[in-house]
């Protein structure tokens, strides 16, 4: 059976000044029920475009190709109205700073409400009644008082909280999480992806965690995929990406992860950043895009476009190199430019 | 909640669902004293500067055989306690003000209340007339150009709002005058009523509203016809001016996270558009409507002048040309007080529109 959502080749043009420049550029995904998959990159990788290109809220002018089919119908070619009927009822968004994303005068209750009423043809009471239900399941206390208040009363944490009820009200199948935890403190963050898991132990709920932080993709996550510029570089299972690495870009996110036990421990570096930055929309280089960073480049990552290879059961590597040692436990690789 | 998740992170202070009353009357107080202080503060500006006018009440207001005589003016000058110093005619004045008295204009020979009582109302009607037809106008029309925005509805209304706000309000008012009133004969060319018809029984003393309150239809409608002409010349800046403030405001709201995430729960465009976009977006509109209203409200001389309208513009400008010091004090004090209550008024929509402000 086809899973929930079934993103095949997707491609994603934005239209830029010199003319439509590849944003997302042949990924492909599979999200299935209950199943909780991560997309990891940097900033300007793709990642939101694709989120954006699946509830239909490109930019003016973007072209689309490939196919993301949702429960059986391609997201791609509905029209404005299915989409729109789609949006927030079947696809909801969380996005990532609930500060901005929650609106800052309009009551907390009339925000989860609204298009509760709108899509499922609740009553006014109906609506607050669930609405209470909701804020009560993602834990705000006193709910029936947080509906009469406003986003700016809570605190960071409560209002992702809030908005993950928000985008929960007319009980999506799908989850798009956006960088949900970025704007958060450490602890709270913990406490938000605990409740991404339970919601979808509970209800079912297929949830797309859009990040740049591989911990917070090792927390929840079933499966992960990893791009870089609009391409996938890896995915596969959670345990395989993450701790066993074949893609030297994967290797250099996890290596960019803090590490605050180093400091008491001289064998470990704190932190290793990659050396450089991501291309810009338009400026992506020929043959592999991460070549000009990558350590174990050899000339042909130069020329010649890597597409993702099976290298496992339901693992994709896009690195025909293949650099990585198989064991994590052998040492790290220096991130040296090429 | 359960006391088990006890790494759930506390909530900064219980949401408040209502803004203690207190706070609101001591706000309100506050602004009050602060107005009255204004405004004595204005009446102290306003003398003084007609003190620095180059004239002589006596002259302006007696005629030229009696300003020859010494006796006429020194009995002119005693009347109106033009020949104490300075500082006790302030003094005189304020003490009057404060008992509410306004002294007695030296053209009319009534008391500047009672001229004031006649000339404000029909100002206030047509301000109102002018700025209620103008936010309907002005807001529904930045709206569209906002949502249009640089396609052809934009595009056209750009050129709306300039010209709206560029045109010279004298030269729309004589040609809107020759257009609908000499040439087509559409609409009345002046005056508050027809020449037939008495004015409806005083209660407020805006012609529609006594009107309507007699239940005298004809009057109404010869009131309300009277309106058009000066209220939509009036209304051609105030419109252009709120639709450019509300299509530069509208687009300022429309990049924020929160309208992305409206759009995202897929609620119709109409609702998104009024309810996520216009209502923030109204903080601004309202401040420049209010300011707006102000200017409308302190007189418009040219078109109640073009349109014979016997407003406080046009008593402005003569008791200015007659150098009528109560009277120009009073128009002072009057103009300073609607200033300061519209901008209070302002500050408690804020409140209404925005919970932020209201809460802190």
């Amino acid at each position: 059976m086809e899973p929930l959502l079934r993103v095949e080749d997707l491609r994603v043009e934005l239209p830029t000044r010199r003319g439509l420049r590849p944003a997302v550029d042949g990924l492909s995904f599979d999200v299935g029920e209950g199943e909780i998959v991560g997309i990891a990159g940097e900033s300007g990788s793709g990642k939101t475009m694709t989120a954006m290109t699946l509830l239909g809220l490109l930019p003016h002018g973007a072209r689309t190709s490939g196919s993301a089919r949702f429960d059986g119908r391609d997201l791609l070619t509905l029209g404005r109205r299915q989409l729109r009927d789609l949006r927030g009822r079947q696809i909801a968004m969380v996005s990532q700073d609930p500060s901005t994303a929650l609106h800052p005068i309009l009551p907390v209750g009339t925000q989860v409400t609204e298009h509760m009423r709108h899509h499922l043809g609740l009553s006014k009471s109906a609506a607050r009644a669930e609405a209470v239900d909701l804020l009560a399941t993602v834990r705000i206390p006193d709910p029936e008082r947080a509906l009469g208040a406003y986003p700016g009363q809570f605190s960071g944490g409560m209002r992702q909280r809030i908005a993950i009820a928000v985008a929960l009200a007319a009980r999506p199948r799908l989850l798009l999480a956006d960088e949900p935890t970025t704007a958060l403190d450490v602890t709270v963050q913990a406490g938000i992806l605990r409740l991404l898991d339970r919601l979808r132990r509970e209800r079912g709920l297929a949830v797309l965690v859009i990040t740049h932080d591989l911990g917070v993709m090792s927390a929840v996550a079933d499966r992960v995929a990893v791009m870089y510029a609009g391409r996938l570089a890896e995915s596969g299972p959670r345990a395989q990406v993450l701790a066993a690495p074949r893609h030297p870009y994967t290797r250099g996110l996890l290596d960019a992860l803090p590490h605050p036990e180093a400091a008491d421990d001289p064998a470990r570096v704190a932190l290793r950043p990659i050396p450089g930055s991501p291309p810009s929309l338009g400026d992506v280089p020929a043959g592999c895009p991460f070549h000009p960073r990558c350590a174990f480049a050899v000339p042909a990552c130069s020329t010649d476009r890597p597409e993702p290879l099976p290298v496992a059961a339901g693992h994709l590597l896009a690195c025909p190199p293949d650099p990585l040692p198989r064991d994590d436990a052998a040492p790290v690789a220096e991130g040296a430019p090429a | 909640m359960s006391s088990a998740d006890n790494a759930l992170p506390v909530p900064v202070g219980r949401p408040r669902t209502r803004a203690p009353r207190r706070d609101l009357w001591r706000f309100l107080a506050k602004r009050l004293v602060a107005g009255a202080v204004l405004c004595v503060g204005i009446t102290l500006v306003s003398f003084v500067l007609t003190q620095l006018v180059p004239g002589d009440p006596a002259a302006a207001n007696l005629g030229n055989r009696a300003v020859e005589d010494p006796a006429a003016v020194a009995a002119f000058r005693a009347q109106y306690g033009l020949d104490k110093p300075l500082p006790v005619q302030y003094g005189v004045y304020l003490g009057k003000l404060v008992r509410g008295d306004l002294g007695e204009s030296q053209q009319s020979h009534r008391s500047v209340k009672a001229d004031l009582a006649e000339y404000i109302p029909a100002t206030f009607e047509l301000a109102l007339f002018a700025i209620v037809l103008s936010l309907v106008v002005g807001v529904t029309l930045g709206i569209v150009a906002a949502v249009f925005r640089d396609r052809w509805p934009d595009q056209v209304l750009r050129v709306v709002s300039l010209a709206g706000v560029s045109m010279p309000t004298f030269w729309i008012a004589l040609l809107a005058f020759f257009v609908f009133f000499y040439k087509l004969g559409w609409l009345p060319g002046g005056g508050r009523l027809g020449p037939a018809l008495t004015p409806p029984p005083r209660t407020t003393g805006m012609f529609t509203v006594d009107a309507a309150l007699a239940g005298q239809w004809g009057v109404l409608g010869s009131a309300l016809e009277h309106l058009v002409l000066p209220g939509l010349v009036l209304a051609t800046y105030t419109v252009g001016m709120l639709l450019r403030f509300t299509r530069a405001s509208m687009l300022e709201i429309l990049g924020n996270d929160y309208v992305r995430a409206a759009r995202a729960k897929g609620l119709p465009e109409r609702v998104v558009v009024v309810r996520h976009v216009l209502r923030p977006a109204l903080i601004s509109i309202i401040t420049v409507a209010g300011l707006a209203f102000g200017s409308l409200l302190s007189g418009t001389v040219l078109v109640e002048t073009i349109y014979s309208w016997p407003g406080l513009g046009q008593y402005a400008y003569t008791s200015a040309k007659n150098l009528d010091l109560p009277a120009i004090m009073g128009v002072s004090v009057v103009v300073a007080a609607v200033y300061i209550a519209i901008n209070l008024l302002v500050d408690l929509l804020y409140g209404v529109i925005d919970p932020r402000i209201r809460l802190s």
